[in-house]
């Protein structure tokens, strides 16, 4: 994307058209579109998506308060770089397919990015609304939403035009983000692209951790069918390293690899009564619930129903467990959080979704342990209140115990969301591969290709937890690399 | 989806099940183990692999009927599919010529120590195995026992086969009787714990392979969690065998009864 590329799609006569059709003192009195949700009481008796998209008048007058800015720096927010003015003007000239189009020029899974993508601290952050009048900026990831939404529910979504196929077969690891906007650049360059993933169902943490009140899961198999469609093979309960090597992979005549399996790994505070029944990670209490249907009568795999839930942690996680807990029956849901509310890393719209259920915000809480009854079961977790001191190398105000205020609250369950590390299983299978001190694989970070020459990475093996946009950037970055390699002949 | 080709009732509640797994078959070690999911809305549950046969792609899984799960499997009949069946998983049995190495095994866990028995057999050691269960007709492939070590040793409960007495007796007097290098027990965690404080007392290193509650088997959930010589461990991947001297049995066991008032 060069500058040039912006100003060539700005100057496209309908645009200078619409430019002209309103003027930006009018534009800028309209005021940003809300959202409709669902109702808090009820949405947390069920699973349904609490989010629910604009409808086509909000969607052409949100279009309408964006100024088509020369210069538009939201794009220099997205970490793909969405041609966002293009995609918003179609949409308010009516041209909702276009606007589609226009998204996936740039990122494969737009219907999931405009749902789950942290956009206040992206694209909307540089918003010229944001940044120069002191307005809430346009709300670009709805506007996301809506175009993507209106391809799919169209039954108009065009597969991607597809070169000839040429016969060369490359292998992907895992099924996220990441593997997933792999395999549709390389397929749509021609290659035969074969996708193992290691649990049964494709999607990544799209499918086991993040909830169907968030992401339902339909939206992402339309992706995954897509890929089908595409030619893609998705070969589940295939585990890289285990049931297939390294070697086998070159055996069964893979030129490229490209390893994104994720930040798997669940982190543990390590403080006495951790290992008590009640007491789990986020992600098995996600997978159980999101991945096996646990919450469900019909589903054979259990889940323990608390009635008064600690979340351990502030990020998206956290968040989403503690919703979840709501939803499966909680009567106290709390999240238990060091620091204070602003410096919670989970987006703000799940923070404000949290409370709106019900949700406690114990902050400047830091659990120190747990207590049990002469079952095992967690009956009590001590928490050590906390104060915010001097800021750390981070910026963030590290917080301090207060000596002496230890407070003790009754639990039946608790959920700890305290991070994840890389998930060491290819980094341990295959010799030679360049790991750094935190387990992640090392990479150039324009190919994404590792010390290995025909292994490329991405997504949180590379990055550890990062988020969706990210994961995808990388998967086209690196097929756009090991395409260039292969044409090249140097792979 | 994998088909099962060969079913055979061990006992009452044991089934042996004959399952194409392919890769499986090709890539597994003794000790490793595999998680299978038997329909749609099935449960993911780790079996151990008993034995594997690369040439026809097929892996012999052993399984008690306990749960909802389990009997689900158990019900599956020749022709019909798992609807998944993932691994190899866990590490590997680290196998080497230690002299006399006696293999104890109990209920379900008899399953497992078969390929571990074999190995160390082929690798010059002196195996001696002892096989326990309550009673005589839940004692399992005693033949296939016979054939791979130099002695097997039965126990009951109830003395209607072998030698009346808890595994333990038997254990005792094997240890008392010879030169015992290394012991490795597999079973009900109950009989692993109480076989793990008597190799203790006599100082024989101990290994024990761990059955404990898994969802995803690779490393993502820490269902499995349990402590070893004071540090947090996950049986699918550090695992399924440690140090029987190590594993804090009471955790443990008080862990697998997490689900049990909800089945
Ligand atoms: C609960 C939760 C909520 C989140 N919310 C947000 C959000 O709102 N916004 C946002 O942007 N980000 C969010 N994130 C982060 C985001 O989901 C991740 O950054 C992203 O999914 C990473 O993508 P990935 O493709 O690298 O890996 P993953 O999505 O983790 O996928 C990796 C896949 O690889 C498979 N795999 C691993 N090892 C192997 C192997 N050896 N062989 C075969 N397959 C293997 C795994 O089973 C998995 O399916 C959230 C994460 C979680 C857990
Ligand atoms: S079963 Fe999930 S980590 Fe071991």
């Amino acid at each position: 994307m060069s500058k040039e590329d912006i100003a060539a799609q700005r100057a496209t006569e309908w645009r200078e058209a619409l430019r002209k059709e309103k003027k930006n003192k009018d534009r800028i009195e309209i005021e940003r579109v809300k959202m409709r949700e669902l109702d808090p009481e009820y949405r947390i008796t069920n699973n349904e998506e609490v989010n629910c998209g604009l409808t086509t008048e909000q969607a052409l007058r949100e279009a309408s308060r964006c100024l088509d800015c020369p210069d538009p720096q939201c794009m220099q927010g997205c970490p793909v770089n969405i041609f966002i003015p293009t995609f918003i003007k179609n949409i308010e000239r009516g041209e909702f397919l276009e606007a589609a189009k226009t998204l996936k020029m740039t990122s494969a899974l737009p219907a999931v990015c405009g749902r789950v993508c942290p956009q206040e601290k992206q694209c909307e952050s540089k918003c010229f609304y944001k940044l120069k009048l002191g307005k809430e900026p346009v709300a670009i990831g709805y506007l996301e939403r809506f175009a993507a939404d209106y391809e799919r529910e169209s039954g108009k979504m065009a597969l991607p035009e597809i070169k000839e196929k040429n016969g060369i077969k490359i292998a992907v690891v895992g099924s996220g983000p990441a593997g997933l906007s792999f395999a549709g650049e390389m397929a749509k360059a021609g290659y035969s692209v074969t996708v193992f993933e290691a649990l049964h169902e494709i999607g990544g943490v799209l499918k086991y951790g993040i909830p169907e009140f968030r992401l339902p899961n339909s939206i992402v198999d339309v992706e995954i069918n897509n890929l089908r469609a595409m030619g893609v093979e998705f070969i589940a309960d295939c585990i890289v390293g285990k049931t297939i090597s390294y070697d086998d992979i070159h055996e069964m005549g893979f030129k490229g690899i490209f390893v994104a399996s994720g930040a798997g790994l669940p982190r543990f505070m390590n403080i006495p009564g951790e290992n008590l029944i009640g007491v789990m990670s986020s992600n098995e209490y996600l997978t159980r619930v999101n991945l096996m249907c646990a919450a469900q009568d019909d589903s054979d795999t259990p889940v323990i129903k608390g009635k008064r839930v600690a979340v351990i942690g502030g990020g998206n996680t956290a968040m989403d467990s503690v919703r979840t807990a709501k939803r499966v029956g909680a009567e106290r849901a709390m999240i238990i959080y060091r620091r204070g509310e602003d410096e919670m890393p989970a987006r703000r719209e799940e923070i404000h979704h949290a409370k709106q259920e019900g949700v406690e915000f114990l902050t400047l809480h830091n659990p120190i342990e747990y207590l049990g009854n002469e079952k095992g079961k967690v009956t009590a977790v001590r928490l050590q209140k906390m104060q915010l001191g001097e800021p750390d190398a981070s910026g963030r105000r590290s917080p301090e115990p207060i000596p002496g205020a230890i407070e003790t609250i009754e639990v039946d369950e608790v959920i700890v969301s305290v991070g994840v590390s890389p998930n060491p299983l290819i980094p341990n299978a295959i010799k030679g591969l360049e790991i750094s001190k935190k387990g992640t694989i090392i990479v150039n970070e324009e190919t994404m290709r590792s010390d290995l020459n025909d292994l490329y990475a991405g997504g949180d093996i590379v990055r550890g937890g990062a988020t969706v946009i990210l994961a995808m950037g990388d998967g086209r970055r690196a097929a756009k690399a090991m395409n260039e390699a292969i044409r090249n002949n140097k792979l | 989806m994998n088909k099962i080709v060969e079913k055979e009732y061990f006992s009452e509640n044991v089934v042996k099940l004959v399952v194409e797994a392919p890769l499986i078959a090709k890539s597994r070690k003794a000790g490793h183990f595999v998680i299978v999911r038997s329909g749609e809305k099935g449960e993911r549950i780790p079996l151990t692999i008993a034995q594997a046969d690369a040439e026809k792609g097929t892996i012999t899984l052993v399984i008690q009927a306990v749960g909802k799960s389990t009997k689900k499997i158990c019900a599956l009949n020749v022709g019909d599919y798992l609807s998944d069946v993932v691994g190899p998983l866990g590490q590997a049995t680290h196998i080497e010529k230690v002299g006399t190495v006696l293999c104890c095994g109990g209920g379900v866990g008899v399953a497992p120590l078969l390929p571990i028995v074999e190995a160390f057999k082929k690798a010059g050691n002196r195996v001696v195995v002892i096989l326990a269960a309550r009673t005589k007709d839940l004692i399992i492939l005693e033949e296939q026992m016979r054939a791979n070590a130099d002695e097997v040793i039965i126990m009951t409960d109830d003395g209607s086969y072998g030698k009346k007495g808890l595994v333990t007796n038997g254990a005792e007097e094997v240890i008392q009787r010879e030169k015992v290098d290394m012991c490795v027990t597999i079973g009900p965690a109950i009989m692993m714990k109480f076989v793990s404080l008597l190799t203790k007392k006599y100082e024989i290193p101990t290994v024990v392979s761990l059955n404990t509650i898994m969802v995803d088997g690779t490393g993502m959930c820490g269902a499995c969690r349990i402590t070893v010589g004071g540090k947090t461990k996950f049986v699918c991947v550090d695992g399924p065998e440690f140090d029987a001297h190590q594993v804090d049995f009471d955790e443990m066991l008080m862990r697998l009864s997490s689900y049990k008032e909800m089945e």
